[in-house]
């Protein structure tokens, strides 16, 4: 979703695009047992978080690094926090 | 003779023989390429849509590799509006998020209306905000430039629904073009705080429902918003399968906007700078689902081969094959996404 919203990328190329950049394969990125594990070992946000999970704009920061994309909060967030 | 139990355009229940629902497919396929002048699905395609019409249990679906992913224009408000439960619009967003697996939602007014926002602009820019501080899913911001609210006595501009039957055309164009100037203005403003709050993108919603200068306002404002925040993707969701007339001369990159269809509408959306483009196409309720899924399945294969940005049909009461009531049927929804994404190769819904 983010990289049609960023990059205009149609469904085929987005999803090769967010695999390639996460290192998984296709069938990984459909698997929601393999990424609900992927999600929380890398910080990239759950839908069942734990307190010690990382998620909101923690998740959405690390979102942003690793699919070298610019999220608008994510840049707001950091020029108001001066980090 | 074996009959299948299927529904109509309004949801009621319908039983049909493997050869009727045949003929209605053919004869909505032959409408769709007729009017919009477009090919035919092959025969092979309207084979599929039989077999995906005629599978046997409640909920059909595709290979989960086909998955697509899924956006909204609802104002993020079905629970606070529509069900009455006392919930802020940003706590929505998250329960659709963490309980849903929602992939994207979209903040809105409940006067889902740019020129009803622009006076509240700031408070909305507080819930965006709150919303981008705990969700991880992209929302956007989302209203209708309905330029319509621009007429009297609402608004300052003669209303030209009333000018064109009395003849007044000319009367009605300078309104309609008035009109158009103020809307962009309204949208631009709201778009201006939505980036300041850090929104993921701008929705806008059933975009020429006021006719082709409400659709013509939607593509300018895509222009500057697209140019001055390229990385708060728009999402343009048109409000019909072809453009109404109300102005008649207007173009846009050379081409009539007047009389144009999901494919010619979406290579304006396209040329505009919009990320993601929402073809609208209304149901027929006198006519069957399979009659309303395989036009719809026509004019949506055709958009996703003419244009290069992604495609999100609007699928629910009245569009896009569902039908038009407020208690979807899973039988229909499911069925008539199978059919979009497998042969219209949309990229979301």
């Amino acid at each position: 979703m983010r990289m049609m919203l960023t990059r205009k990328m149609k469904l085929p190329a987005a999803k090769q695009y967010v695999a390639d950049k996460l290192g998984i394969t296709m069938e990984q990125m459909h698997d929601s047992t393999f990424m609900l594990e992927y999600r929380r070992d890398n910080g990239l946000g759950v839908i069942m978080p734990y307190a010690d999970d990382i998620y909101g704009m923690e998740a959405k920061c690390r979102i942003a690094k690793k699919l070298d994309i610019k999220i608008n909060s994510v840049d707001r967030f950091k020029a108001n926090a001066q980090i | 003779m074996d009959k299948y139990k299927t529904r109509m355009g309004d949801g009621s229940i319908c039983y049909q023989t493997a050869q009727e629902i045949r003929e209605d497919i053919e004869s909505g396929v032959a409408y769709a390429a007729k009017k919009a002048k477009i090919e035919p699905l092959t025969k092979e395609e309207q084979d599929r849509i039989f077999e995906i019409i005629t599978a046997p249990g409640y909920i059909t679906s595709v290979d989960v590799e086909k998955l697509v992913v899924s956006t909204t224009d609802c104002g993020a408000a079905p629970f606070c509006r529509e069900g009455a439960i006392p919930v802020k619009r940003s706590v929505e967003a998250l329960i659709h998020e963490r309980a849903f697996c929602s992939d994207s939602y979209d903040l809105g007014f409940t006067e889902y209306t740019y020129k009803a926002i622009k006076p509240i602009v700031r408070y909305e820019a507080q819930e965006m905000r709150n919303a981008q501080q705990q969700n991880v899913m992209p929302i956007l911001y989302g209203a209708m430039p309905n330029m319509g609210f621009y007429t009297q006595p609402d608004g300052m501009f003669e209303n030209w629904s009333e000018l064109i039957p009395a003849g007044e055309i000319d009367r009605a164009r300078a309104a309609q073009e008035g009109a158009m100037e103020n809307c962009i203005k309204d949208i631009l403003a709201v778009a201006d705080e939505m980036a300041a709050a850090g929104a993921d993108g701008i929705n806008l919603d059933t975009c020429g429902a006021s006719g082709d200068t409400d659709f013509l306002a939607s593509l300018r404002a895509t222009e500057e918003i697209s140019q001055k925040y390229p990385n708060m993707g728009i999402m343009f969701g048109a409000a019909g399968e072809f453009v109404l007339g109300m102005h008649g001369k207007l173009t846009y990159d050379g081409k009539r906007i007047a009389g144009m269809w999901p494919h010619q509408q979406g290579e304006v959306v396209q040329k505009a700078g919009a990320a993601i483009y929402g073809p609208a196409m209304n149901t027929n309720c006198n006519e069957s689902f399979a009659w309303n899924i395989s036009r719809v399945t026509t004019w949506v294969k055709k958009t996703t081969e003419t244009i290069d940005i992604p495609v999100h049909v609007n699928c629910g009461m009245g569009v896009g094959g569902i039908c038009m009531t407020e208690m979807l049927p899973v039988d229909v929804v499911c069925r008539a996404d199978m059919c979009l994404i497998e042969i219209g190769k949309i990229d979301g819904l």
